[in-house]
């Protein structure tokens, strides 16, 4: 697999998770495994409520597993930390803070301030190019520059690894794509670890190293897919005939599960 | 060039504003005079210049100043005292809910009984004078805002906070930098409608044996039929209350234009 020659950054070990819900209790998660390799850009698909989101905010650690276990540099998660950055769907930035002000504001909890944070805070808002906003507040923005200041913004925190959870999903297909070839572009100078949620199979293998599918509730993980499309990738990649026989591979999986959950 | 149409746009807009709101005031003084001379009606609507003429007289009489002085102070009192009140009880509220579920619903009862209902009972336990008047307003503003506020809190985006924890903050940080400017806007709402409650309840408080006062006026002159001075009174009232709206509404907008949108 892609990952065993490198260092393992995420270890998700026989994770488990269930809610308490009206009727009972629900299972939305059941003997979850996966590793993660350092630089890896994972991505996940699955059919709604199949528990992505929840998995995610496992890693994240905003939210504890009901057992199992996850590892982040070999060290187990118990809460938020430096080293994972969230980059949520309703962007989730603070509205009374100008575009600025929320890029500083990671900056701010690790202490660092003044000049050094201005200096940083504007290199990942002109890397999202948005220093013409940078004294506008949230509101004023189109979705597409919401989620641009959010990426800037969990850049800022500088993490080792990105937790993202469907970011482009509430876009318009064409800025979709360009925020997916930003994402790209920045990925491939940074390198960071990437775990990517998305319901978009397209979305999924322009961007991921590997796919992972997941299964209908209870959330398993069904198959994990290697993408050796090589980088630097871009919109054409989409034409090509091997990205389009891994789709119909993908495509097919997801939407069995998909009927799962109608039955 | 477009910011440049929209400040075009915005001066003529206000004078658009100002023109409706003269023609408004016109209206309503013209139905005003229709009432004052229907023989109905005209009892209880003497004309308006019969009306502001009574202001010389309230003044020569040695109450008119009296009467809003001490109106203000009993509302701003009572006033100041139920928001130090409700802030903390509705986050306390907010935040342990056990708490919540036994204070809210005696909330909610109280907040339904009209203040003159309970009025002889604070005057049987606190006596005659500023103490009760305090109280009633105090009672009243209290409910209003503490309900207003607990609701916005409650309300706060939660994935707010979960970005905060994320992007490294502390229960301290979040508390200080995502859950008191997000519950502004509720708190400056409650403070508006705090204001609002707080004048309407001014008869009721001051029913409580009070020596002046705008609303211990209007009933005193009730007793003796004096229409002009009590309508002249009862618009008083008025222009206080559209006044301290306008300026609660101005520090919104100061400090909550970040908003997405403005709610009631
Ligand atoms: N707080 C909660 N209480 C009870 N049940 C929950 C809670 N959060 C999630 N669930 C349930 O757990 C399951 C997994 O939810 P989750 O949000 O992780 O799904 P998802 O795969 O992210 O879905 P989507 O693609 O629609 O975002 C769902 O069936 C959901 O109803
Ligand atoms: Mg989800």
């Amino acid at each position: 697999m892609a990952g065993e020659e490198r260092d393992i950054k995420v270890v998700i070990e026989d994770v488990r998770k269930t809610y308490q819900g009206r009727t009972g209790e629900v299972v939305a998660l059941n003997g979850v495994n996966l590793n993660i390799a350092d630089n890896e850009f994972v991505t996940v698909v699955g059919p709604s409520g199949c528990g992505k989101s929840t998995l995610l905010n496992i890693i994240a650690g905003l939210l504890e597993p009901t057992s199992g276990r996850v590892l982040c540099n070999g060290q187990e998660v118990h809460g938020t930390g430096k080293d994972r950055g969230v980059v949520f769907q309703q962007y989730a930035l603070f509205p009374w803070l100008t575009v600025k002000k929320n890029v500083l504001f990671p900056l701010d909890m690790r202490g660092i301030k003044g000049f050094a944070a201005e200096e940083i805070a504007m290199k990942y808002i002109k890397m999202v190019d948005l220093e013409k906003f940078a004294d506008h507040y949230p509101k004023e923005l189109s979705g597409g520059m919401k989620q641009r200041v959010a990426i800037a913004r969990a850049y800022a925190a500088n993490p080792e690894i990105l937790l993202m959870d469907e970011p482009f999903g509430a876009l318009d297909a064409q800025t979709r794509t360009q925020l997916q070839q930003e994402l790209l572009d920045t990925w491939e100078k940074e390198r960071k670890t990437c775990f990517f949620i998305t319901h978009d199979v397209d979305e999924a293998l322009i961007l991921g190293q590997r796919v992972v599918i997941m299964s209908a509730r209870p959330g398993r993980i069904k198959e994990i897919v290697d993408v050796d499309i090589p980088y630097p990738r871009n919109q054409e990649t989409k034409m090509d005939p091997h990205f389009l026989e891994l789709k119909n591979h993908i495509w097919s999986q997801v939407y069995q599960e998909y009927l799962e959950v109608r039955k | 060039m477009a910011s440049d149409k929209a400040k075009k746009g915005g001066v003529s807009d206000k004078a658009r504003n100002w023109m409706w709101l003269a023609l408004s005031l016109a209206a309503a003084i013209i139905v005003w005079t229709i009432l004052s001379v229907l023989p109905s009606t005209s009892r209880s609507f003497p004309n308006i210049i019969v009306v502001f003429q009574q202001i010389p007289v309230m003044i020569e009489r040695g109450v008119l100043f009296k009467d809003i002085q001490s109106s203000l102070i009993s509302v701003g009192l009572g006033y100041l005292l139920g928001f130090v009140i409700a802030l903390p009880v509705a986050i306390l509220m907010a935040w342990y809910n056990p708490f919540r579920r036994i204070v809210e619903p005696w909330i909610q009862f109280i907040r339904n009984i009209p203040p003159l209902a309970y009025v002889p009972l604070i005057v049987i336990a606190a006596g005659v004078g500023r103490k009760p008047q305090v109280i009633v307003i105090t009672i009243a503003t209290f409910l209003i805002m503490c309900i207003t506020i607990y609701q916005g809190i409650i309300n706060i985006d939660e994935t707010l906070i979960k970005a905060a924890r994320v992007l490294g903050a502390k229960d301290k940080d979040i508390f200080i930098r995502v859950l008191a400017p997000a519950s502004l806007p509720f708190i400056l709402t409650a403070v508006r409608l705090g204001a609002s409650v707080a004048l309407t309840t001014l008869i009721a408080a001051e029913s409580t044996g009070a020596f002046a006062g705008l609303g211990m006026r209007i009933r005193s002159l009730n007793n003796n039929f004096e229409t002009a001075p009590m309508l002249l009174y009862i618009i008083i009232i008025g222009i206080i209350g559209i006044t301290v709206e306008k300026i609660i509404k101005l520090l919104e907008r100061k400090l909550t234009g970040w908003q997405e949108k403005r709610e009631i």
